[in-house]
Formats: structure tokens, C-alpha cells, sequence
């Protein structure tokens, strides 16, 4: 193959140079110190270190605490990504076969993405406060011995509600543009050549689709691993007993609150090097059923 | 095989406009009608209504004497060429073609027996396995088309399936469709606003204005008959000349100029005349007078265009002959024109009823 060649000239490294810039300190250099302390253990008051190699990844990945957080990470960011997808896309289906464009609907339906993670985890806390809470009376009432500062189980269902409800308005109208955006004579070639309405909306809606969930789909896992540490934060705190306690809530704890740096450093490389390799899975294997 | 028969067909919108106003057709088997008429006339809802992407307010319709007003789309057994073609991209060429076998339950070898037979005959046959995005319009336009043939359906609805074809490429589509329809023998309806496209496809030709079929009839009917000043002067290409005129004292007036030869008109009211552009030609002792603006040179004949005089100046009437090659001029030049009396036709301007 041909390739054409250009002059060679100093100017467009200057274009990027901001960019550069602002990686190199607010991405490079922390991740640089990170991996670095991750390599060094300090004594309890935080006045000297000592470089031990892989001591600090050995300890955490042998450590149960960080399993049971791993396991719940994994789980979570599963369950939170498919259900945010799938109500988003659900509701987004329903109110395409009514909405004819009208925006200010439309933005009504967004309201709840501008809610932030902890303010949305506080609203939770209240709805499931055992006193005034009223989702919490409501779970009772319906028979289930409902509480969340007891069962592993509730802690997991409240936090992934919580989280589901901030995601669902933000992926709802990327699947609601996404639905609009597939010609209207496709559908209705569609439904001159298919009766069922669900196996039209497999076979045609949902393959058009299939830029906008891959985008998404991004973007939920990252929201799941990384921006509900506000919520959990401000509902279980990952209690009971650490149930609740996602990757990075743990790196939070462990470094700021248990003063382990280096622990906490290793911890956070290897979420490093696992959205890593879940972010190389996406595109390399995911990404090419995607048509465009 | 198969007819389709329309009875006291209307659509009306929620927000009270009323698209098609009664409706009533028969069109029988394996005949190719055309809807033509301005955009917004409602040919296209009536089309979709046909094929069911539209719900009929009122009336019925009918294949082979079966109601289908409830029936679903899908269960009516019509086949749609859309306008954008509509293919499905994320499919194969192939699959698309086979999308509506299949769901309907077709064995796997005989959809690929009929997806490779109607490729052949749409001399697709190589582009089988490429996706719609790499294909050029035409070839589109063929997957479209073959799309619909594919199932053997009882009604082939064609939604101005050419228009965003280049004008060569429109040409030879309109000759194959016309070539694949009589092939294959099946009733066919097809909505155009190219009134030349509607004359060269059609057996039977519906000007449809404001929601109401004008006049249906064969294309020639149409041209030499038409029964309303819309048919008149929708149909015809160039336009048809339109001058107008008063029934005064058993002459037409048009502007100043006194024509006989017309009877029984009614006087005092606003008039019509028209006159075909090739039923014009130069004569010394021609009643009509035109000074010439242009010369329109088509080769085999020419059109010339020019200000009737006798018309206010503010509001000149414009008036084309058709003349063949001989007749040459200049613009600003003045000649002299006589019309074909028996040929002409007077309308009411008021109704556009046609009086002769």
C-alpha cells in the first residue's frame, strides 16, 4: 500500500501540546506514583518506607477482604450495566412508538442524570431509612424482612437500585436518539416483511442499534466500577461486614482511611490493569459484531 | 394475481386534516396503475394505506374480495419499493431479499433457490454477499425492487421508487420496471410526482388533487380528453397553453382578440382556454398575435415561447408552440398563430369543470 507523506513540521505537536499537558499531570504522573508506592510499604505513622517489591500485591491479592470485594465489584458492575441497558432500552422503545419529537418531553425524561451520584445516594438512604424510609416500609410491608445494615444481600439490592435509577435517564435518551435515528422506512419495510413485533425489534431495532449499546454499554461498566463510589459511599459504606465494598471504595478505605498507601496503591494497579483488559476485550471481541 | 378494489376510502388525521376524500377504485388484475399529482396531494398516504402503514377512517378496501382493512401488514401479502429503498444495512444483500421468506416459514433451500433466481433476473447475482452500503444507487434500487419480487406477492406498491436516481439511470429503471411487471403479471400500483414518468408506466393513470382522484384513464385518455383544468394541465409536457377568456356575443374574447368557432358557453363568467402547444402553428391570417421571447431548440423539433399580445403588459400571457425544425426566429420578432379549433378545450375557471 501507498502511503502519502507530509512534510515533517514542528506545529502540530504544538496543537496538541494542552492535551498532552493535561494528561501528563493529571493521568501520567498519578499513575506513575501509584505504581510506584504500590511498591513500597510505610510504617504506621507514615514517616518511612521501605521497598518490598510485590509484598503489597501479594497481600492484596491474597487477602479475602479484597476477593469478596472483587466478587461484589464483578457482580455489581454486571448487574447495574445490564439493567440500566435493558429498562433504558425498554422505556426508550415505549415512548418511541408515542413520542413524535417533542424535546421538551424528551428533557423532562433526563431530569434524573442531573442528580449527582452522592446526592442520588442520599436520596436512597432516606427512601430505605428504617424509620422514615419509605421504600424500606414498603419492602417490609410486602413481606420481606427487609435491612440493609444486616443482610449482604438487601445492602447489594439497595446500592444497585440506587444505581440504576441515576443510569437508566442518561443511556434512555442515547437509546431514544438511537431509535429515532433508524430510518422510518426501514421499520416499515420491516413490517411489511415480519408480523411479530418482537422479532422485528431483534432481527431490525436492535441490531441498528448496536452502536449506541456498545457506547454505552462503555460507559455504564466505567460509571459501575468507578462513579458509584458516591453512592456507596453515602448509603452502605460497603457494610455489612464489607459486602457491599466495590474495587474502588476499597482503594478509598484501605489508603485514606487505613493509612495503607502502598496496599491501597497495588490495589488500585491492578483495577488499573483489570479495566484494562476489560476496555481491549470490548473492542477487540464485542466491538466487531457492531455494525455501523 | 389478484385485484384490489377501493371503496369510499378516507383519511383523516387527529389534527382534522383530511388526506384522502373518498376514494373509490377497481383496479384488476395484473394492470400497473399510477398515482400521480402534486406533492401533498395524499397519493402516497393512499399508497401507504394500501400496504398498511396508514389506518383507513372510513371505507374499504379489499384483495380478491377478502376486506383487509384490520389485516396487519405483514398478513396482506403486498410488497413495498420505498423511496429511500429502505434496506436493511446491517444485512447482506442476500439476507435482505430473504428477510421476508423466512419469517414466513419458507425451508432454507428453496429461499436460496428464489433469492439467487430473482437476483439473476435483476442482475444482482454478484452482489449477493455486499452489504446496501457498497452499492451504488442503481444497484440499490435493484435489491429494492428485488426485494419485493423475491416474495410473489398479490400487489407490487411502488413509493417513487426513482426518484433519487440521476436522470440517465431514471430512464432505464422506469423501462425495466415497465419490462419485470409485465413479466411477472402482477397488479401494481405506483405513486409519482414525474407526470412523464406516469404516462410512460402506466395502463391506467389517477391524477389525484387534494385528496380526491380528478380523473383515472388511460394515459392518452388523459392527455386528449381530460375532464378537469387540473387534469389539463397537470398532464402534458410541455404544459398545456392556458389563455383567459369571456364568452361574449357567440365569440371567445381572449384579450382582445375575438375567436369564433365556439358554441353554447356560458356567458359572464371567467373562462379557460386551452390549447396543446402542438396544436399551434404559424399562419398569416392567425387570430392570435405573440412577440417571441425564446427559442428552445430540442433537435427534432423546437419550442418557442412568447407574450401573447392584447394582455395588459403587467400581466403577460405566455403562450408555447411546439414548430419543427424549419421555423426559424428571433427573439422580440412578432408571428402570427392559428390553433386548431376542434382540438381546443374551454374549462370554468371557477369549478375547472371542462365545458368543450
Amino acid at each position: 500500500m501507498k502511503r502519502v507523506q507530509f512534510e515533517r513540521s514542528t506545529v502540530p505537536y504544538f496543537f496538541i501540546a494542552p492535551q498532552i499537558a493535561i494528561i501528563a499531570v493529571f493521568f501520567l504522573w498519578p499513575a506513575g506514583q501509584a505504581i510506584y508506592q504500590s511498591f513500597l510499604l510505610e510504617d504506621a505513622f507514615g514517616i518511612s518506607s521501605q521497598f518490598v517489591w510485590f509484598r503489597n500485591y501479594e497481600d492484596t491479592i491474597l487477602n479475602y477482604a479484597w476477593l469478596q470485594s472483587a466478587g461484589f465489584t464483578v457482580i455489581f458492575s454486571t448487574l447495574v450495566t445490564f439493567f440500566s441497558l435493558a429498562i433504558a432500552l425498554l422505556l426508550a422503545v415505549k415512548a418511541n412508538e408515542v413520542l413524535h419529537g417533542s424535546s421538551s418531553y424528551k428533557t423532562m425524561l433526563m431530569w434524573a442524570y442531573a442528580v449527582a451520584p452522592p446526592v442520588a445516594g442520599l436520596m436512597g438512604n432516606l427512601m430505605f431509612n428504617p424509620f422514615i424510609g419509605d421504600l424500606y416500609a414498603a419492602m417490609n410491608a410486602m413481606g420481606w424482612d427487609f435491612n440493609q445494615k444486616l443482610d449482604a444481600f438487601d445492602a447489594g439490592f439497595v446500592v444497585i437500585l440506587i444505581s440504576v435509577w441515576k443510569q437508566v435517564s442518561v443511556n434512555f435518551i442515547f437509546f431514544l436518539s438511537g431509535l429515532q435515528g433508524i430510518p422510518k422506512g426501514v421499520m416499515e419495510a420491516a413490517t411489511l416483511d415480519c408480523r411479530s413485533p418482537t422479532k422485528r425489534f431483534w432481527t431490525i431495532t436492535f441490531p441498528l442499534l448496536a452502536p449506541t449499546t456498545f457506547f454505552l454499554m462503555v460507559i455504564n461498566i466505567t460509571y459501575a466500577f468507578f462513579e458509584t463510589f458516591g453512592i456507596i459511599d453515602t448509603t452502605t459504606r460497603g457494610a455489612p461486614g464489607g459486602a457491599t465494598n466495590t474495587l474502588v471504595y476499597k482503594v478509598y478505605t484501605d489508603g485514606f482511611l487505613g493509612a495503607d498507601l502502598g496496599g491501597s496503591s497495588a490495589q488500585s494497579v491492578i483495577l488499573m490493569l483489570m479495566v484494562l483488559a476489560l476496555t481491549v476485550f470490548q473492542f477487540r471481541f464485542i466491538e466487531r459484531k457492531v455494525h455501523y | 394475481m389478484s385485484t384490489l378494489t377501493l371503496s369510499g376510502i378516507n383519511k383523516r388525521y387527529d389534527n382534522g386534516a383530511h388526506a384522502v376524500r373518498g376514494v373509490d377504485m377497481e383496479i384488476s388484475d395484473g394492470e400497473l396503475i399510477v398515482f400521480v399529482g402534486p406533492s401533498g396531494c395524499g397519493k402516497s398516504t393512499l399508497l401507504r394505506m394500501v400496504a398498511g402503514l396508514e389506518t383507513i377512517t372510513e371505507g374499504e378496501m379489499k384483495i380478491d374480495d377478502l376486506r383487509i382493512n384490520e389485516t396487519s401488514p405483514a398478513d396482506r401479502d403486498v410488497a413495498m419499493v420505498f423511496q429511500n429503498y429502505a434496506l436493511y444495512p446491517h444485512m447482506t444483500v442476500f439476507r435482505n431479499m430473504a428477510y421476508g421468506l423466512s419469517n414466513r416459514g419458507m425451508a432454507k433451500s428453496e429461499i436460496e433457490a428464489k433469492v439467487r433466481e430473482t437476483a439473476k433476473m435483476l442482475r444482482i447475482e454478484d452482489y449477493l454477499e455486499r452489504k446496501p452500503a457498497q452499492l451504488s444507487g442503481g444497484q440499490r434500487q435493484r435489491v429494492a425492487m428485488g426485494r419485493a419480487i423475491v416474495r410473489s406477492p398479490k400487489l407490487f406498491l411502488f413509493d417513487e421508487p426513482l426518484s433519487n436516481l440521476d436522470a440517465k439511470l431514471r430512464v432505464q429503471m422506469r423501462i425495466e420496471i415497465k419490462r419485470l411487471q409485465r413479466e411477472l403479471g402482477v397488479t401494481s400500483i405506483y405513486v409519482t410526482h414525474d407526470q412523464t414518468e406516469a404516462m410512460t408506466l402506466a395502463d391506467r393513470l389517477a391524477v389525484i388533487n387534494e385528496g380526491k382522484v380528478e380523473q383515472m384513464g388511460s394515459p392518452m385518455d388523459l392527455y386528449s380528453d381530460p375532464k378537469t383544468l387540473f387534469v389539463a394541465s397537470f398532464i402534458g409536457s410541455p404544459h398545456i397553453n392556458l389563455l383567459p377568456a369571456r364568452f361574449e356575443t357567440g365569440q371567445l374574447q381572449v384579450g382582445t382578440t375575438a375567436i369564433s368557432g365556439f358554441e353554447g358557453l356560458p356567458e359572464g363568467v371567467p373562462l379557460m382556454l386551452g390549447i396543446r402547444p402542438e396544436h399551434i402553428a404559424q399562419h398569416p391570417d392567425g387570430g392570435i398575435e405573440i412577440s417571441v421571447d425564446l427559442v428552445e431548440q430540442l433537435g427534432a423539433d423546437s419550442l418557442i415561447y412568447g407574450a401573447v399580445s392584447g394582455f395588459d403588459s403587467a400581466e403577460p400571457e405566455e403562450l408555447c408552440v411546439r414548430a419543427g425544425e424549419a421555423l426559424q426566429l428571433t427573439p422580440g420578432e412578432r408571428i402570427k398563430l392559428n390553433f386548431e379549433v376542434d382540438r381546443a378545450m374551454v374549462f370554468r375557471t371557477d369549478s375547472g369543470e371542462r365545458l368543450v
